[in-house]
C-alpha cells in the first residue's frame, strides 16, 4: 500500500453508510485502493494479510446471497476472520433489537459488522450505537455504497476516468437503493448521470441530486457511455401501480435493437441478479459491451478496499486516544 | 396567603400592560397590579430584569394517563408542565382506553384530581375508539366535563360522519379540534414528501394530505355553522387556506407547534427519530410561512404537542419508530428563541399565542393578569440561555426533538393558583 502512504490521504470515516456522505477524494481512494486489490484477485494466491485478528461480522436481515458472498470473500482476501448471521426478519415486536444485536456483536470483540437491511437509516441508527465500524450492505430504498463503488469502478477501468461521463441508470429508481448510491458517487466524480423510468418509479425531488430526468429510453441512451439496468422487482409495492411486466419490457427493457438505435457502443451494467427478458434481453446481458460478470469481480476488490480503510481509520483512531 | 411579584416587566396583552409592575397575589387571585406596590406578603419574588407574563395555556398535551403511564403520566407531563411555566393543559384522548364516553370522562377526571399538579382539561373523542365508525355521546361527556371533542392522532375519513359530528358539536356548543390529515395521501408515509424523502428513501407525506382536509374539515364547519379548531399546522397552504376562511367568517381558529417554526426537514437527515414527527418536519417554505401566519394572526395559538414515547418505541428503525416529540418543558423558550428574538414576534404576540388566545378559543378564564383572575403566574429570564438534555426532563420520557438545543428564556418560576409550584433554583414544588 505505498502508494496510499505517499500521497498521505486519511480515511477519517468509522463507517461506510453511504456515498453521499464521502468527499471527492474519499471515493478516489478507496478506488484506487481497490485497483491494488483487483490484482491480488488474479494472483494465484489470493490472500493479504492486512486483516489478520480481525473479525468481521456479516449481519443480514433480508436474503441475499452475491453481496454477503462477496463480503465474505474480501474479508476472507484480508485475512480475517468472518462470521455469518441471517435473519429472516427484523421485528419490532419479538426479538431483539437491531441496537441490542449490535452491541452483543461488539461485545463480542468483533471489528466490522456488515448489515444488509430492509428499513432505511437501520445501518446509519446501527452505527451510532456500537463503537466498531458498521458497513451499509444495503439499506431499505436508501443506499447500497459498496454496490455503487463498484459499479463506478468498473466504469473507471473501462473508460479510464469517470468525469464528462454519460451514466444512464434505467429501471425503478424510486425504490433503488443501488440508483442513489451510484447517482451519489458518479456525480462527486463529474459524471453526468441521467435517469430513466416510467413516472411512477421516479421518486420526487430527484433533479435536486444532480440528475436529469426522461421517461424516453431512446432518449436516455442516445448520448449514454454506459447504462446501467436496475433489476425490476414487480412484486414489491403493495400499490399494485407497476407496469406489467411485458409492457415494461416493451417500453424501458435494454435490447440489441435499442442499443443499436442508440448508434455507440454502450457499457451495459447490471447489479444482478438479472432478470432475463424482464429488464434486459438475454443477448445484451451476454452481449461483448456487458461488464455485468466483471463488475461481480471487481466487487470483491472494491469490498476488499472499504474493509481496508475502515480498519485503518480505527487503528489511527486507538493510536490517537493512547498517544 | 399573599404573594408578592416585584420589579419584573409584566406581559398581559389582555388588560395592554407592558410594563414594570408589580403583582399581588391574595388566597389564590390576583388581587392589585400596579407599580411600586408596599405591602407585607408570605412570598416575595424579585422579578427585576424578567419577564412576567400569564402562564401558558397548552392546548395540545398527550398526557398518556390512562393506559400508556410508562410513557406520562398525568402527574410527571404535569409536573413537566410546570417547569415549561404552563398551568393548564387540554389533555388529548388518545389514551388506552380512549376518552370516548361520559364513563372515561369521569375515570380521568378522577385521576387527574388525585394527580395534577395544574389544570388539566379534558378532550372527549369524536368517534369511539377514534376509529373513525361511530359517533360519540357528545352531551355525555360535555356534561361529565369535556370541552373539546377531537379524534387526534386521526382525522375522521368518513365525510359524512364528519358533518353529523359538527352539526352535533353545534348543538353541544362545543369546540371541535381537527387532526387533518388525509391518510389516502400520507398512507405510510413518515417523513417530508420530496427531496427528503427521496434522499432518504422513505416514504413521504405530502402537504396535500394535510391541507385537503383542513379545506375539507373548513367546508363541513361552514355548512354546518360549528366552530373548529385545526390542531399542529405544518405546511405553507393550510396557512392560506385559513386565511380566506377567516376572511369568509368561518368559526375556524388553528395551532401551530414549536417544532414547526424551528425546525424544518433537514433535521430528519441522519435518522434521528426524535425529528420524527405526524405531520412532518417541512421545507424552509413551509417553515417562513408558518412564522408569516403567526406574526400575521392567521395562527392564532402556539401549543406543543407534547407527544411522550418510551426509548423502546423511538430508538429503533426510522419507520418502525412511534411519531412525536415532547415539548411541555422547550415551548416557552422555543417561542422566544425562534420569534420573538428574532424580531418575528414581540413579548406581547407571543404571550398572546401561548396564553391568551388559547385560553380565549377554549373558553376557559385563564392567559390573562386581570385583578381577579386565578394567579397563574410565569416568570421568566429572556436572556439566559440553556442547552436542553436528555436527562433534565421531569416528563417521563425524553423524546425531544429539541436535544442540544441551546434556547434562550429559562423560566424562573411557575405560580399556579397564587403558589409558586416551580422554580429553576429549587425544581417542582410538592
Amino acid at each position: 500500500m505505498s502508494k496510499q502512504t505517499k500521497k498521505k490521504q486519511k480515511w477519517v470515516h468509522k463507517d461506510l453508510l453511504g456515498l453521499e456522505y464521502l468527499s471527492h477524494d474519499d471515493i478516489i481512494l478507496l478506488l484506487d485502493t481497490a485497483d491494488s486489490f483487483r490484482e491480488i484477485l488474479d494472483r494465484t494466491i489470493k490472500k493479504v494479510p492486512a486483516l489478520r485478528g480481525k473479525t468481521v461480522v456479516n449481519l443480514f436481515y433480508e436474503p441475499s446471497t452475491r453481496t454477503r458472498v462477496s463480503f465474505e470473500i474480501a474479508a476472507k482476501r484480508l485475512s480475517a476472520d468472518v462470521i455469518n448471521i441471517a435473519t429472516e426478519t427484523s421485528s419490532v415486536r419479538k426479538g431483539e433489537t437491531l441496537n441490542d444485536t449490535g452491541r452483543n456483536i461488539e461485545a463480542l470483540k468483533a471489528d466490522v459488522i456488515i448489515v444488509r437491511h430492509n428499513c432505511s437509516g437501520a445501518a446509519t441508527m446501527l452505527a451510532r450505537n456500537v463503537n466498531i465500524s458498521v458497513v451499509n450492505a444495503g439499506d431499505g430504498w436508501h443506499e447500497h455504497p459498496t454496490q455503487g463503488l463498484l459499479d463506478i469502478f468498473t466504469l473507471r477501468k473501462k473508460f479510464g476516468r469517470i468525469e464528462g461521463l454519460n451514466v444512464t441508470i434505467v429501471g425503478d429508481i424510486a425504490h433503488s437503493r443501488v440508483a442513489r448510491s451510484n447517482i451519489w458517487g458518479l456525480t462527486k466524480l463529474g459524471a453526468r448521470v441521467m435517469v430513466c423510468a416510467p413516472d411512477i418509479l421516479i421518486p420526487p425531488g430527484i433533479e435536486d441530486m444532480g440528475v436529469s430526468v426522461t421517461n424516453d429510453i431512446d432518449e436516455a441512451l442516445v448520448n449514454a457511455d454506459a447504462v446501467n439496468v436496475l433489476r425490476m422487482q414487480f412484486e414489491r409495492d403493495e400499490k399494485a401501480v407497476f407496469p406489467k411486466q411485458l409492457e415494461y419490457f416493451k417500453k424501458f427493457g435494454i435490447t440489441e435493437e435499442r442499443l443499436k438505435k442508440a448508434g455507440r457502443d454502450i457499457t451495459v451494467m447490471h447489479p444482478g441478479p438479472i432478470n432475463r427478458g424482464i429488464e434486459i434481453s438475454s443477448k445484451v446481458a451476454d452481449g461483448v459491451n456487458s461488464v455485468i460478470l466483471e463488475q461481480v469481480t471487481n466487487g470483491i476488490a472494491v469490498r476488499m478496499a472499504v474493509l481496508f480503510w475502515l480498519s485503518q481509520a480505527r487503528e489511527n483512531n486507538k493510536n490517537e486516544t493512547i498517544g | 396567603m399573599r404573594l408578592l411579584v416585584k420589579n419584573g416587566t409584566v406581559i398581559d396583552p389582555a388588560n395592554k400592560i407592558e410594563a414594570v409592575m408589580d403583582i399581588l397575589a391574595q388566597d389564590g387571585r390576583i388581587s392589585r397590579v400596579a407599580k411600586d406596590i408596599k405591602i407585607e406578603a408570605d412570598t416575595v419574588i424579585d422579578a427585576a430584569g424578567m419577564i412576567v407574563m400569564p402562564s401558558v395555556v397548552d392546548m395540545h398535551v398527550h398526557l398518556r394517563e390512562p393506559g400508556r403511564e410508562d410513557k406520562e403520566t398525568v402527574a410527571s407531563g404535569t409536573m413537566a408542565a410546570a417547569r415549561g411555566g404552563v398551568t393548564t393543559v387540554l389533555a388529548m384522548p388518545n389514551t388506552s382506553p380512549a376518552i370516548d364516553s361520559g364513563e372515561n370522562v369521569q375515570a380521568l377526571k378522577d385521576i387527574i384530581n388525585r394527580s395534577a399538579l395544574i389544570d388539566v382539561l379534558i378532550s372527549g373523542a369524536i368517534t369511539m375508539g377514534r376509529l373513525g365508525k361511530e359517533l360519540c355521546d357528545i352531551g355525555a361527556m360535555r356534561k361529565k366535563g369535556a370541552i373539546v371533542i377531537t379524534d387526534d392522532g386521526a382525522s375522521v375519513e368518513d365525510e359524512e360522519l364528519m358533518l353529523k359530528a359538527l352539526s352535533a358539536a353545534k348543538k353541544d356548543k362545543i369546540l371541535v379540534v381537527c387532526h387533518c390529515e388525509d391518510k389516502r395521501l400520507s398512507g405510510k408515509g413518515v417523513v417530508n414528501f420530496g427531496f427528503t424523502s427521496t434522499r432518504l428513501g422513505l416514504r413521504g407525506v405530502p402537504n396535500e394530505s394535510e391541507y385537503k382536509r383542513v379545506e375539507r374539515d373548513i367546508r363541513l364547519a361552514a355548512e354546518t355553522g360549528a366552530s373548529i379548531h385545526i390542531a399542529h399546522l405544518s405546511c405553507a397552504e393550510s396557512v392560506d387556506i385559513i386565511r380566506k376562511a377567516k376572511k369568509d367568517g368561518v368559526k375556524v381558529t388553528a395551532e401551530t407547534a414549536p417544532h414547526y417554526f424551528t425546525l424544518n426537514e433537514d433535521a430528519v437527515l441522519d435518522y434521528n427519530t426524535n425529528m420524527k414527527i405526524n405531520p412532518p418536519l417541512r421545507s424552509c417554505k413551509d417553515v417562513e410561512a408558518i412564522k408569516r401566519g403567526l406574526k400575521d394572526g392567521v395562527i392564532d395559538a402556539i401549543a406543543s404537542d407534547h407527544a411522550p414515547h418510551t426509548e423502546n418505541e423511538k430508538e429503533i428503525e426510522f419507520e418502525y419508530a412511534e411519531s412525536g416529540t415532547i415539548g411541555l418543558e422547550t415551548e416557552l423558550s422555543a417561542g422566544i428563541t425562534a420569534l420573538v428574538d428574532k424580531g418575528l414576534l414581540t413579548w406581547n404576540e407571543l404571550v398572546e399565542k401561548m396564553c391568551l388566545n388559547p385560553a380565549r378559543i377554549l373558553g376557559i378564564d385563564k392567559g390573562s393578569l386581570g385583578v381577579g383572575r386565578e394567579a397563574d403566574i410565569t416568570i421568566v429570564s429572556p436572556g439566559k440561555e440553556w442547552t436542553v438534555k436528555k436527562h433534565n426532563f421531569m416528563s417521563r420520557s425524553s423524546n425531544s426533538a429539541f436535544l442540544g438545543m441551546k434556547l434562550k428564556g429559562v423560566v424562573e418560576y411557575t405560580i399556579y393558583k397564587g403558589r409558586v409550584i416551580y422554580s429553576a433554583r429549587k425544581g417542582v414544588a410538592e
